[in-house]
């Protein structure tokens, strides 16, 4: 049966080092939620914590609305898919997935079907009898998988299943995950840096960044509007272009002034009677709703300084006076001609703009 | 193909330091013991010893038995039996021989003898020790690795305490020790009529045949677990956490975790640490010569003690030799045999 689960002010310290700084979320039954985060943002310790192997420093976790906090793994029925796959070494793929049941005491008949369930569903049928040490990475990938879904979990959690599997690899164990989740309909958690991991599996996304969510939504809606800049950046690829500006009168009302062009202000859409005059503000633009363009017809005009062609589309990163980072632009089949080192104009879509504050917070319309 | 020749004796050239380490003071002793074994050469003596032939090894190996079957003097009477000594003093064939034991077989009393009865007593001590020795060094090792583990506060500390026994001279902890196991000041008996109540009457630890082996067992294990320790504990961490994190989730109690991801992931640490301890334990040696002399009544004699006492002190060198060429192929063959054996149910696992 899948889980519904309850994330009440979770928090977790080490010594006097805060790693999860209040965490509250409902997950409903069988939804595909995915924790996106850096390096060091506490989504693994916090699957830990669901998982029970940490303990939960306050807050409550409720499992169909029954507090588990003081469980053992074991009792919340949970299947769990390691990084490093944590297969037995010494046990075969069977006795591996088996172990679990094993342990549990079930009745050998029991075990041999439930097992066999598992192995046909993941096509390991073949491989019954391999050790861990005689499969490669995606039939590990397997087994672990295996193991989960054996004791019909409440709840599937997966850290970073993915990141030690080479590219292809990782796509086509990506789509089985995404096609094994339509089939069992579990509750699943998992975890990952790889934002597009996140994108194509999620049924909704949590964002995290430093022990804190900073936004949840279906991929969608991180993607067409981000909350804050940290998610605009994160989700995306390549990553979405800023540019600093102040809150600036323009003819037609409310603008901003840009840095990257010299201070000239470009007219905003929408209301911004929250923000002061002079505060400062960023732009964020989506390399898709940009257009490159000769300098002369813009007030935005920098370096080429990449292109990166994949094939079907074309991204060409784009060094700007007083921006950080280069700002990518996706070109049309228009502008095939660039090359890296030319100089060309940049213009956007004013109305595709995303509108971030002082301390990065969406005031677009848009992200309503 | 000069750089394939070169190429051939790359190996050789890296591997020589040691190869020239290990032929010059152990190949080339043991073959100079081995041809000492064919003489009669005395350890210091101005005379070149005379080739014997097999004379060592007869004297060393040779083993009869010599069955009686009982006198009876009344119906109803226990059987009694002729004495050893008055039936072989007269037969040559018997001549050297002397009892090294007797056994029962029904009515019939074996006895058995032998040419030198101390060094198949010494043969059968010191198997006896490593018998003791290395399952209770082991387990003690692997508890102290175990908790040394555990994440306790102070990790470092205890593993140097632990270790810290390995460190000192065998000479000094066997006087150490010797104190510790005497009758009337030692602390053990001191502490064992303390805790008893006086109960526990004061033990004659190493003056007791049935006691001194054990005594030095017990001292022996608590010298050397220190260094098993560090071994295993080197293999118990090279086990993921993620493996346990895993069993966890299976549901797997912690006496569980110990048998089915602990045990099998150390297999090779803890078979290693076996051979290791049982060749230390078939050199007894210090222990024996410092605390017991040999006795009581010979029960704590081994092996080396008595190559000791034959080839250094007795200054019978080739006598010596002969013993110390002996028990190097037992043990040679004793390893071949466990590595056999051990393949064949490493097999039979996978």
């Amino acid at each position: 049966m899948p889980a519904s689960l309850d994330l009440c002010d979770i928090r977790k310290s080490f010594g006097s080092t805060e790693i999860i700084k209040g965490v509250s979320l409902t997950i409903a039954p069988g939804e595909f939620i995915v924790f996106v985060g850096p390096s060091g943002c506490g989504k693994s310790t916090l699957l830990r914590m669901i998982a029970g192997l940490e303990d939960i420093t306050s807050g409550q976790l409720r499992f169909d609305d029954v507090v588990v906090n003081d469980w053992d793994p074991a009792r919340r029925r949970i299947g769990m898919v390691f990084q490093s796959y944590a297969l037995y070494p010494h046990m075969s793929v069977e006795q591996n997935i088996g172990f679990g049941l094993k342990l549990a005491k079930k009745s050998k008949a029991e075990i041999m079907v439930r097992v066999d369930q598992a192995l046909s569903v993941l096509q390991l049928t073949p491989l019954r009898h391999h050790k861990p040490s005689q499969l490669s990475g995606g039939q590990r990938q397997r087994v672990a998988i295996g193991r989960a879904i054996v004791r019909n979990p409440n709840v599937f959690l997966f850290d970073e299943p993915l990141s030690n599997l080479d590219a292809a690899l990782r796509g086509q164990m990506r789509m089985e995950i995404g096609k094994l989740h339509q089939h069992l309909k579990n509750t699943v958690i998992y975890v990952t840096h790889d934002q597009v991991e996140a994108m194509t599996l999620a049924d909704r996304i949590v964002v995290f960044e430093g022990g804190v969510i900073r936004q949840v939504g279906t991929p969608v809606e991180l993607y067409d509007h981000p909350a804050n800049r940290f998610v605009a950046g994160f989700i995306g690829t390549p990553t979405m272009g800023f540019l600093s500006g102040r809150v600036a009168a323009t003819a037609q009302g409310e603008g901003v002034a840009l840095d990257a062009a010299g201070g000239q202000a470009i007219t905003l859409p929408g209301d911004l009677r929250r923000v002061a005059h002079g505060a400062a503000l960023t732009l964020g633009l989506r390399p898709e709703h940009c257009v490159v363009c000769p300098p002369d017809q813009t007030m935005l005009s920098g370096t080429v300084v990449m292109l990166e062609r994949l094939g079907a589309e074309t991204f060409a990163f784009i060094d700007l006076p007083a921006t950080p980072a280069p700002v990518a632009v996706r070109l049309d089949g228009g502008e095939r001609s660039l090359v890296a080192g030319q100089r060309t104009g940049l213009r956007f879509d004013i109305e595709r703009a995303h509108i971030f504050d002082a301390d990065g917070n969406s005031i677009s319309s848009s992200a309503s | 193909m000069n750089a394939r020749r070169s190429r051939r004796f790359q190996p050789l050239l890296f591997g020589a330091p040691a190869m020239v380490g290990l032929a010059l003071f152990v190949v080339l002793p043991f073959l100079m013991a081995l041809v000492l074994t064919f003489t009669d050469q005395q350890l210091i003596s101005p005379e070149p010893g005379v080739f014997v032939g097999l004379r060592n090894y007869e004297r060393l190996l040779s083993i009869r038995a010599l069955v009686q079957a009982p006198e009876r003097n009344d119906v109803a009477g226990t059987p009694s039996f002729a004495r050893v000594r008055s039936l072989t003093r007269h037969e040559p064939a018997y001549l050297g021989y002397r009892p090294l034991g007797e056994l029962r077989f029904g009515e019939h009393r074996v006895t058995l003898l032998a040419k030198d009865p101390a060094f198949l007593t010494a043969l059968g001590n010191t198997f006896l020790f490593a018998l003791m020795v290395v399952p209770l060094q082991c387990t003690m090792a692997l508890g102290l690795a175990l908790l040394v583990n555990a994440g306790v506060k102070g990790q470092t500390i205890f593993r140097a305490i632990y270790f810290s026994p390995v460190v000192m001279s065998m000479v000094i902890v066997s006087v150490v020790w010797a104190f510790l196991f005497d009758k009337d000041l030692g602390l053990l008996n001191q502490a064992l009529g303390t805790l008893s109540f006086g109960l526990v009457k004061p033990v004659d630890w190493l003056g007791n045949p049935a006691t001194a082996m054990p005594a030095i067992v017990i001292m022996s294990a608590w010298q050397g677990a220190g260094f098993q320790m560090l071994i295993l504990l080197a293999g118990l961490q090279g086990i993921s956490q993620e493996l346990y994190d895993a069993a966890r989730i299976d549901g797997a109690s912690m006496w569980q975790r110990f048998w089915y991801i602990t045990l099998p992931g150390m297999r090779q640490t803890i078979i290693f640490v076996l051979i290791v301890t049982t060749i230390a334990a078939l050199g007894l040696f210090t222990q024996v010569d410092v605390m017991t002399g040999g006795g009581p009544r010979g029960s704590t004699a081994t092996v080396m003690f008595e190559a000791v006492r034959h080839g250094v002190r007795e200054e019978n060198i080739a006598y010596g030799a002969t013993i110390s060429v002996v028990y190097f192929l037992l043990i040679t063959a004793f390893i071949l045999l466990h590595q056999i054996l051990l393949r064949r149910s490493a097999k039979v696992i996978s």
